[in-house]
């Protein structure tokens, strides 16, 4: 498992909101300790059983949270980004989706002064360590405790991919959603390098999308050699150029960024690359 | 949002940045009015993408008679799958030298880059690829913006020494395009320097982040309406949904960005071609799956729809009812495929068996099956 263990104490930033209401107790169902809450002029009170502070500061300090998700709406991630990094946060996971991508480079530039707190996201389906606890919005029914690592930018194929591993009796050692909007906080590269320096860990799916070269630099980082058993699949091959696709992030962008550039870079790097989702389980085994 | 020229030298022209005079023209005759007054002009088609003067969209016109000739051919012309909706006649200029001038988000650095050649006026993609050195970069620091010494040296590396204090100042101006409006790219290629020696933007591009849309309200009502060439793309923007036109016959109704350009992949592999990209996002609601296939429909190229669906925080049960009320109440009677997988997948798979629609039970074996019911009907 990575990132997330027994260890982990969440705060949920926006706790009291729609949805970080309801995931705050889908996080509990599996067993997620979640500490504390904060939602600004709220704390004080408690809710879904936890204690619900002003700040992330106060929470941390009463709490010992190391870890947060982040369920504000757009205008506000940004800040609750780095209000958490300052508080002593370790690993922040902000699911909030249409942040506004000046505001995330500016946060990218304020983590360089907090280089323990680690980043993942925005706009991202968080991460789960399957019969350990989760962060985020990943089901946790779709998946098995196991030995496969999976990062992913995309929510959906996530779930789809996660559940057929299941379905075959290939459980999953952490899987983790890394977005994919154009300015993220952690990469695959980043992640990749974490399951391969974990010892239950023994395979690897990574699922990529068009725009960007996160998938062209894990494939050279995977290419100098890993004993994980990988497969990748990329989506959008027949997106048309320079039309954008709902993720900010499928913009093609030269020639590295395309599906062809992304799967050529996995061959090359002795990866196999599975056409379609149908086929990973398959190619995996 | 990507601006039109005409829009983003408006914006240009109000950060202090000097534009020629120009006139946007919606007919013939309004193209010979502007030349009438402006003198000899460009008459430009405008349309949000590059390559319009290869694809003949830019021509020159000496005389009013010339200008008219010009807006007729270029006005209604399809670029890259734009249709041109009204041309812009700008005077034209006394070119001494043209300067590349851009920034955008380098997705590798998390970072804005700003981006000053001596090389302009020609495919700056060229000459990045050839010459990479010829194009001085700067991360500016994305709290406080460039510092003078810092544009300072980007000029000098960039060889235009000459020019160092008008570029920096110009340069300055054309970044408050960032924190001020949230772009996200911006290009004036070239940035002319005229035979008097001034510097002028002669073309421009500006994409505002889409994200930033709800603190950018005024560029949003100033510009928004005209940009959509794409009578589909409006109506779904108008509904709320993400969606993107393409040139196919099969309708695609997917949840999330990654499962529905995958299942593009799909039908492609399969030998079909997809009519657009249509993103229901996470924890669609029958309403937003009605508005889809209302949207998706109203093109009259579609000849069957598939929906591929995997629930995780969407539900099967809201989605199979949507899909079914919408199927009835817009009477639709082209070929339905439909693949549900993941939360409350019974019961969804169940109310779709009620009511006469086949659930697959995989994307690539739905993705075969639309493509094979649509060919039977063309």
């Amino acid at each position: 498992m990575i990132l997330l263990d027994a260890s982990t104490c969440v705060v949920v930033q926006g706790i009291t909101g729609r949805e970080g209401s309801f995931h705050t107790e889908q996080m509990q169902a599996m067993g997620t300790k979640v500490v504390a809450g904060t939602s600004p002029g709220k704390g004080g009170t408690t809710h879904a059983g936890v204690p619900v502070f002003n700040t992330v500061a106060e929470a941390v300090d009463a709490t010992g949270a190391n870890s947060s998700g982040i369920f504000v709406p757009p205008p506000f991630a940004a800040d609750a980004i780095m209000e958490a990094a300052a508080a002593g946060i370790k690993l922040i996971v902000c699911i909030t989706e249409g942040v506004p991508i000046q505001d995330m480079i500016r946060v990218k530039d304020f983590l360089r002064g907090y280089p323990s707190a680690r980043l993942l996201g925005a706009n991202c389906p968080g991460l789960i360590t399957p019969g350990v606890g989760k962060i985020g919005i990943i089901p946790q029914r779709l998946t098995l405790p196991g030995h496969v690592g999976l990062v992913s930018r995309s929510g959906t194929l996530t779930y789809e991919v996660g559940s057929a591993l299941s379905a075959s009796g290939m459980g999953q050692s952490s899987i983790v959603g890394i977005g994919g909007d154009p300015v993220l906080g952690m990469t695959f590269t980043d992640v990749i390098a974490l399951f391969e320096q974990d010892p239950e860990t023994t395979h690897l799916v990574v699922i990529g999308e068009i725009g960007g070269s996160d998938e062209e630099h894990a494939a050279e980082l995977l290419g100098r050699g890993t004993r994980l058993k990988t497969v990748a699949f990329i989506s959008g091959r027949t997106a048309p150029e320079g039309k954008r696709m709902g993720h900010a992030g499928a913009i093609i962008s030269g020639n590295r960024g395309t599906a062809k550039s992304k799967e050529e870079a996995f061959r090359k790097a002795g990866v196999e690359v599975a056409e379609t989702t149908d086929q990973i389980v398959g190619m995996l085994k | 949002m990507k601006l039109l020229e005409y829009q983003a030298k408006e914006v240009l022209a109000s950060l202090g940045i000097p534009i020629p005079p120009g006139k946007v023209a919606r007919t013939p005759e309004e193209s010979a009015a502007a030349c009438r007054e402006l003198g000899p002009v460009a008459v430009k088609a405008q349309v949000p993408v590059g390559g319009r003067g290869k694809a003949g969209g830019i021509k020159l016109a000496k005389t009013p008679e010339e200008a008219r000739t010009a807006a007729a051919q270029i006005i209604g012309m399809d670029i890259k799958g734009f249709k041109v909706p009204l041309v812009y006649c700008e005077a034209a200029l006394e070119i001494g030298r043209e300067i590349y001038l851009g920034f955008t988000v380098d997705r590798d650095a998390r970072a804005n880059i700003l981006m000053l050649s001596a090389k302009g006026g020609m495919d700056i993609e060229q000459v990045a690829e050839e010459s990479p050195d010829s194009i001085a970069r700067l991360y500016p620091n994305p709290w406080r913006g460039p510092l003078d010494f810092e544009l300072n040296q980007l000029v000098y590396k960039a060889e235009l020494g000459e020019l160092a204090r008008p570029l920096a100042a110009l340069i300055k101006k054309l970044y408050r395009a960032i924190p001020e409006l949230d772009a996200v790219t911006a290009e004036i290629n070239p940035l002319v320097v005229t035979k008097s020696g001034e510097l002028v933007a002669g073309d421009a591009k500006l994409e505002i982040d889409e994200n930033a849309a709800y603190r950018r309200k005024d560029l949003e009502q100033r510009f928004g309406s005209m940009l959509e060439g794409d009578a589909y793309e409006v109506e779904a923007k108008k509904r709320g949904l993400t969606y993107v036109s393409l040139d196919g016959e099969i309708g695609i109704i997917g949840n999330g960005a990654g499962l529905c350009l995958s299942t593009l992949d799909l039908v492609q592999r399969a030998g079909g071609r997809a009519a657009n990209f249509c993103d229901l996002g996470g924890g669609a609601k029958a309403e937003v799956v009605e508005n889809a296939l209302a949207v998706i429909l109203m093109n009259p190229r579609v000849k069957g729809v598939l929906m591929n669906v995997f629930g995780g925080i969407t539900r099967g049960d809201e989605v199979a009812k949507g899909l079914v009320t919408a199927r009835d109440n817009l009477k639709m009677q082209l070929p339905l495929v439909v693949r549900l997988s993941g939360t409350k997948e019974e019961e969804g798979r169940k109310i779709l068996k009620e009511n006469g629609i086949e659930p697959e039970g995989n994307a690539w074996a739905a993705a075969q099956k639309i493509v094979q019911l649509t060919k039977v009907t063309a």
